[in-house]
């Protein structure tokens, strides 16, 4: 099916794009990496009057560990994320996520920023970035220029595709607090066939300190809530303790009951709410596992 | 492939000429768009909802890329762009504006098919043949990146190209003779 008509425009500077969401107003739509936005238009579930394209944007593809924090430019696309050496080797929670988002083709094109503003509850990123403790950046209008703030992932998803952005602004920018010595992450899909949303997935991120406690610990669900979720409890169970097989079950239970699942096409509930016990319970192993002497 | 000459019809490609100044930035259903296909030069006046699968089939006529599933899923109409394999089902034409696109009727020479065309074919690589050409695009994009792959890294890199026919081993073989083809040259 083709979308229905609109009218297209690329701005090649934030100040433009913000200019022009504030113009247009609800019946505009930013387009980033257009692979879950254009689907929905072919589908006629969006139909946008006017499509602000993001890609001639210069500078929002920036990817690069910076005083202790990794920024992730809203335009890098998921294949960057996968092929990164640095993600590969120091980010091993989003290099698992990056490999795992629909199919090849889709990641060559598809953003991390749009994926989060999209705030699709069964996006791989948000269960993923929940877990590393994520930060979004948005770009606004304030007077006649643009500012930015800053949110914590968190409180960015408010509800299944809706976020905080307020009209007039742009995810322009995730961070990431960058690892410490001992610490690893791993993220884990079940997906029925390749190219389909997770069933469930979970995204871990431990540290330990120097005599094998845990000291940081971040827990993110995956298709199983209205909007991705953290699993708190769990995290805090975790945090202060040795983590031997007792205390990862245990995390398990709790993440399990963190998760709000519902029965559809892809699994009943208590299945799926299951698979986040298995999940979690198996990515904590993996992610002590990478850490060195772990 | 025979050389495709320009329409005057609306709407019709056009050899390219040379860029304007700067367009405002407003809003328009119409864009002028000018892009490389296969090497040739193309302009055209395309609608702004127009996907580059039906801007490629429908303006160009170049159909050997086909729509397959329509919902991103299947791969039958993936093409390069900048080099790059996408699925042009999932991209606007106005997108495309100023890039190199390749498809399926830029990998033979003359009459020579490519390797992978070549090794499709001995290998048989295919039943029906509608998940062909996405299926060479994709594998042309990913030689080009890992020239030696093992075969789980060529069926990694297919996944997202469907067929509903083979079951994948002759298209996997296939890619893998055209790998060796490809470095013996």
């Amino acid at each position: 099916m083709f979308p229905a008509p609109f009218e297209y425009v690329a701005p090649t500077t934030l100040e433009q794009a913000v200019r022009l969401l504030q113009q247009y107003g609800p019946d505009a739509r930013l387009l980033a990496g257009g692979q879950s936005l254009i689907p929905m238009m072919r589908f006629r579930l969006a139909n946008p009057k006017v499509l602000i394209d993001l890609n001639r944007i210069p500078g929002l593809d920036f990817l690069a560990e910076e005083r202790g924090v990794l920024r992730i430019g809203a335009m890098v696309r998921h294949r960057a994320m996968e092929r990164s050496p640095m993600i590969q080797q120091r980010y091993p929670l989003l290099a698992d996520a990056a490999r795992v988002i629909a199919d090849p083709i889709v990641r060559n094109r598809g953003t991390v920023g749009g994926s989060v503003a999209h705030a699709d509850p069964a996006g791989d990123w948000g269960a993923a970035l929940l877990a590393a403790k994520a930060e979004v950046v948005i770009t606004g209008p304030k007077g006649r220029r643009i500012s930015q703030r800053t949110l914590p992932l968190e409180s960015f998803f408010t509800g299944p595709f809706m976020s905080a952005l307020e009209p007039g602004e742009v995810v322009t920018e995730i961070r990431v607090p960058a690892p410490g010595p001992r610490e690893a992450g791993a993220y884990l899909k079940i997906e029925r066939k390749v190219g389909d949303f997770a069933v469930v997935a979970v995204g871990v991120q431990i540290a330990l300190d120097g005599d094998g406690v845990c000291r940081k610990a971040g827990i993110g669900l995956c298709a199983v809530g209205p909007t991705s979720l953290r699993a708190r409890e769990a995290e805090e169970w975790l945090v202060g303790k040795r983590l031997d097989e007792a205390t990862i079950a245990r995390a398990g239970e709790l993440a399990a009951a963190a998760a709000q699942p519902t029965s559809d096409t892809r699994g009943p509930a208590e299945y799926k709410r299951d698979m986040v016990r298995v999940l979690t319970v198996r990515a904590l192993r993996k992610a002590l596992e990478r850490i060195p002497g772990g | 492939m025979p050389a495709r000459k320009g329409k005057r019809t609306t709407g019709a490609p056009r050899r390219a000429a040379p860029r304007k100044a700067a367009e405002a930035i407003m809003p328009a259903a119409r864009h002028r768009i000018r892009v490389t296909v296969n090497g040739r030069p193309y302009e055209a006046e395309v609608e702004a909802r127009t996907l580059l699968v039906y801007f490629l089939r429908d303006a160009l006529g170049l159909t050997g890329t086909h729509v397959g599933c329509d919902t991103t899923s299947c791969g039958a109409c993936t093409v390069l762009l900048n080099g790059e394999a996408v699925k042009s089902c999932t991209m606007f034409a106005v997108q495309a504006d100023g890039a190199e696109i390749m498809t399926v009727e830029g990998l033979a020479r003359d009459s020579e098919l490519h390797p992978l065309q070549k090794a499709f074919w001995e290998h048989h690589g295919l039943q029906c043949g509608f998940c062909t050409p996405g299926m060479l695009m994709t594998a042309y994009a990913f030689l080009q990146e890992n020239p030696q792959p093992s075969e789980e890294e060529i069926r990694i890199a297919i996944s997202g190209n469907l067929c509903r026919c083979t079951g994948y081993m002759n298209i996997v073989k296939a890619i893998q003779h055209a790998a060796q083809e490809m470095a013996a040259r």
